[in-house]
This record gives C-alpha cells, structure tokens and sequence, in this order.
C-alpha cells in the first residue's frame, strides 16, 4: 500500500454513463493484484466529497493500471470529468485478491452492469493459470453493455435489447442445464440482489463461489471499521469488506 | 541554521515530544499501517476505545458521508482489553511514541476494571476516557451527559492511577463547559473535546435511514467552527490543558485550535482521507513558528486575540 500522485493517461466513454480511465502507476502495475482496488480522493483540495472512493483495478499493463467509472453520483461524475494529464491522488493496492490458484478447470466469471470491472485482470491471471474462462454479463439495456477484454461471454439483459431475456443468474441456470461444466469454480461482482441469487445457485449446486464486495468505505484500510459485513461461523460477527474482502467466498458471509 | 523550536508539553510531569495526537477510532490500535507512516514523528496515539470485552460493534451500514463530513455508527466494535494487552500492546511498546490508552465502559466499575488491567502493563502513558460515544445503547452518553456521572467515573478513575487521567467530552450537551470544570475538580488532568455531533442521513427513495442505528456521530471538517466554539468555552472555565478535537484538515486548522485554548489537538476523521496528514501538521506548526518567530509552540496556546478587526475580509477573499 502506497500514496502517490498518478496521471491520468487516458479516458474512454466505453458505454452509457461508463468511462475507462488509464493512470499511470508502475507501484499499482507491478504490486496489484485481480480482485484488489484502490482508492481515489477525488476533490483532492477540498471536502466535496470528503471521502476517498474505491475503484476495482480492472487490468494493468506495464506501468499503468485501468479503472472502469459508471457515473451515479457526485463522486463519480467528478472523477469522470478529470482531464488527461490531471494527477490523481491514489492510495492503493488495497484489500485481497481473487483466489485464482486451486482445485477447478472452468471459472465462471458472473458480472452485474459495471461489476464486470475486475474482470480484464482476472481472465488474465486465470488463463495463465491454465483455466478456462466463461463470462456471463448481465446489464440492464444494450446501452450499457461492456465486454472489451473478456472471455467467451454470455450477455443478459434485463430488458431484452441483447442477449439472453432475464438476468445473469437466471442466464448461468440455463447455461448449466444445457452444458456440462467440468470442475467450475464462479468469481463474481455485482449488485447485492444478483450476489444472493447466485449464491443460492452455487449453493444448490456445490459449486465454490466468490464474490467481491462492495461497500461506503471511509479509510479503506481498516482504520474506521466502517465498512462491516456480517460473517458466518467463527471469527467474530463481522469482517472488514476493505481488508478483510473485498473478495469473500459466498458461504463466508451473509449478504 | 534553522532556529529550533520548542515542541514538547508536560501534563502530570509527563512529557509529550509535540502536540499532536491521532484521535481515537481514526488509526485502529496503531499497528495497522505503521509500515507507511512514521509514528515516532507524533506527539502520541490514541487507541481505539477499549472495553472490558470484545465488541462486535453495530450491524452495517456503519458509514455514511455527508456534506464536509461523515456520520458514524461503529458500535465501540473492538477485541477487548486482554486481546489488546496479549496482541496489540506487544507492538505497540516497541514505538518511539507516547500510546494512550481509551477506555469504554458500561458501569463505573467496568471504568475501573478496565483501567486496572492497563495499569499493570508497560507502555501506556495515560489514559483517555470515553464517557462520550453518542453509538451506544448502555455506557457511552448514558455517562456523558450526565454532570454528575461524569464526574463519578472521574473520581473513581483518579484513585487508580496516577497517570495522566484524560477525558473526553461530548459537545452533545447544553454547556460542556460544566462538564469540564466537574472533571477538572474531581483530579481529571486534561479533557480532550469534541467527540462526534449527533446527526441523522437519510435515504430519499427507500424513505430509510442511512444508517442502521437511524442516527451516528457526525466528525470531519464539517463540525470543525462547533468544535472551536466549544474548546473557547471549556478554556475560559478550566486551566488544565485541553485536546482540541474536530474536523482538523490542515496546519492552519491546528493553529486556530490552539489559539483558541487548546493545548495539543487531535487528528480524527481526516486520518481516513489523509493518512499522514498528522505529521504534516507536526511540520506545519514547526515551520509556521519558525516563520512567525515563534520560538515555543506552547505561546499560541489561548493567544487568541478577541478584538475583531477588518482582517477578517481579507481572509475570507
């Protein structure tokens, strides 16, 4: 974990209200890892907004990192509007990584709208690792639809506008009754809805899943304690989606 | 040569090499990032507030930000004084800084356990008392504010040990100054103030709270001008030194808390956003005293001069 000043090399509309954004960061090149993030303060003189935001390393090249930024809010409207060339104030690799490493052949990689982010980085580190790589993406409409640097993905959406009619866990139920998946293992981000559905299919189906968190953070690295999520089993009631996540597996946690 | 300037203050013939602290609850048990952060540049830490058993703390959300600020509502989550003294402490002798340690409690007699069981290890220099927690169902404000309470746990404290006896006040009462001067009678050796302002969030679409426990403490630089306010008040009725506490952003924030009557400050929720924003600020008071030839940082305690002048426009341009 460092702080540092990093340039914004590059930013991309690359779908509705969606912006990929490169910073230059050999220390976030070289250290991150797929699944970690980092956290950005974007009003870096003032308090508005005061809190620092987390952002998934999407992919890292040699000596830059992506970021993928959907505009909701302030924050990310702001961060949205930097300029090529402005210096953002980062602190990060932050929290852990997705376990890639282990005992399967096939990782289905589950994604819900922008929740896709982490997964350029992923597929990579899954492929060096000799496994194979199913994406199943689910969005809203066709306008918000991201599969630059994916693997044989499966699209949803919810309105219908491409790919499979319904959402991305009723979409990995029709996919697994049609095909035979040899030793899966599913990595997921998402929407909390989507992360409890597909941990029932995973469940049902005694498949290992992960799935990667998000939260309000103030610190980002265990300082403030703020960003709970409940636990099952020993170790206390609550883990820190920050430093403790903000990849959990899905029987770790209750969401 | 740059001319030196004097840093250190005493309290109960205890000396801390500068005057500022980070606030409890903003830096966990101090060993969290000590790989990235120079403690032995502070004046001290002070830990997170410890209570006699292990905390959970309250459900999610805990957190939420606000205009210039934060509200919220951890619930006191930590592992307890003997997982502290067995884990944390270990390390935490080994800094070349002052360690303080907070205390949470339910019953006086908890105050006290609590207390004991420090007082028989190495390494902690005083003690900061949380009678103040706006989060809590049992302890916390229960004591607070209440005079008399405050005073009580002081008293019973002061017994005990012959540390400096710190405690920390909550704005969230009619005149915390009264507070103060009770605590400052029954032995307390300084008072550190504010804790977190009691606020509420909420969530339009869901017509929910923002938070679990419906409201939190509000901290940052928000509350910074009640903040001052308050630590002007409690100097004008006490003499013991004062930890000026609330929404400390910069070097120029530390200087007004000084000015205003404080004694040393405390660095809390900026910790979060800027993790060594607290030893920019040792720097900063160190370099603005050498530029105002200020020889010991001490003189700016309470210096405020009241007579209002026309200087105030110029600032606010």
């Amino acid at each position: 974990m460092t702080q540092e000043f990093a340039k914004l090399n590059h930013k991309e509309c690359i779908a509705e209200k969606t912006y990929l954004l490169i910073i230059e960061s050999s220390n976030i090149a070289q250290y991150g890892r797929a699944g970690q993030f980092v956290n950005i303060r974007i009003d870096s003189q003032g308090s508005n907004p005061l809190l620092r935001r987390p952002y998934t390393i999407s992919n890292v090249s040699d000596s830059s990192f992506e970021i993928i930024v959907q505009v909701v809010g302030r924050g990310s409207q702001l961060l949205a509007e930097k300029n090529c060339g402005e210096m953002l104030d980062i602190i990060g690799p932050l929290g852990n990584a997705f376990r890639t490493g282990g005992d399967f052949d096939t990782a289905c990689l589950v994604g819900g709208g922008v929740g896709i982010a982490p997964f350029p980085f992923l597929t990579r580190m899954l492929i060096s690792a000799g496994k194979n790589v199913e994406t199943f993406a689910g969005f809203k409409s066709k306008a918000q639809i991201v599969t630059r640097e994916l693997n044989n993905i499966h699209i949803a959406t919810d309105d219908g506008s491409a790919g499979f009619h319904g959402n991305v866990v009723e979409l990995l139920h029709h996919y697994f009754d049609e095909h035979s998946i040899v030793k899966p293992k599913i990595f997921s981000c998402g929407p909390m809805p989507m992360l409890r559905a597909l941990t029932l299919f995973a469940t049902e189906r005694r498949i290992c899943c992960e799935v990667s968190l998000e939260s309000e953070m103030a610190c980002g690295v265990g300082l403030c304690q703020g960003c709970a999520v409940e636990r099952k089993g020993n170790g206390g009631k609550f883990a820190l989606v920050c430093k403790e996540g903000p990849n959990f597996f899905s029987d770790e946690i209750k969401l | 040569m740059e001319q030196s300037v004097h840093t250190s203050f005493s309290i109960r013939g205890f000396e801390f090499k500068n005057r500022v602290f980070v606030a409890s609850g903003t830096f966990g048990y101090g060993d969290e990032i000590r790989e990235v952060f120079p403690v032995e540049k502070l004046g001290g830490i002070i830990t997170k507030s410890l209570s006699l058993k292990p905390r959970d703390g309250n459900p999610p959300p805990r957190t939420v930000e606000t205009a210039s600020g934060m509200l919220n509502s951890i619930g006191l989550a930590n592992i307890g004084v003997k997982a502290f003294i067995e884990t944390k402490l270990p390390v935490l002798r080994t800094f070349k800084t002052s360690i303080i340690a907070n205390i949470a409690a339910s019953s006086i007699d908890e105050y006290c356990e609590v207390l004991e069981l420090l007082e028989s290890e190495q390494g902690i220099v005083a003690y900061e008392i949380n009678v103040s927690c706006p989060n809590v169902k049992e302890g916390g404000l229960n004591f607070g504010a209440d005079c008399a309470k405050t005073a009580q746990v002081t008293h019973e404290l002061r017994k005990r040990t012959s540390k400096p006896l710190i405690i920390k006040l909550t704005p969230n009462v009619t005149h915390i100054s009264e507070f103060a001067r009770a605590v400052a009678n029954e032995g307390a050796d300084a008072v550190s103030l504010i804790n977190t302002v009691i606020g509420m969030a909420i969530d339009i679409k869901t017509r929910k709270p923002k938070l679990s426990t419906v409201t939190g403490g509000l901290s940052g630089p928000a509350i910074k001008p009640i903040a001052l306010a308050k630590v002007y008040e409690v100097a004008k009725a006490i003499s013991i030194p004062i930890f000026g506490i609330g929404g400390i952003a910069s070097t120029e924030d530390a200087i007004e808390f000084l000015l205003a009557g404080a004694s040393a400050v405390q660095i809390g929720t900026m910790n979060f956003v800027e993790p060594l924003l607290s030893v920019k600020i040792v720097e900063g008071l160190e370099q603005y005293c050498r530029q105002n030839n200020i020889d010991d940082i001490g003189k700016l305690v309470g210096a405020l001069d009241a007579n209002i002048g026309f200087s105030i426009l110029q600032s606010w341009l």
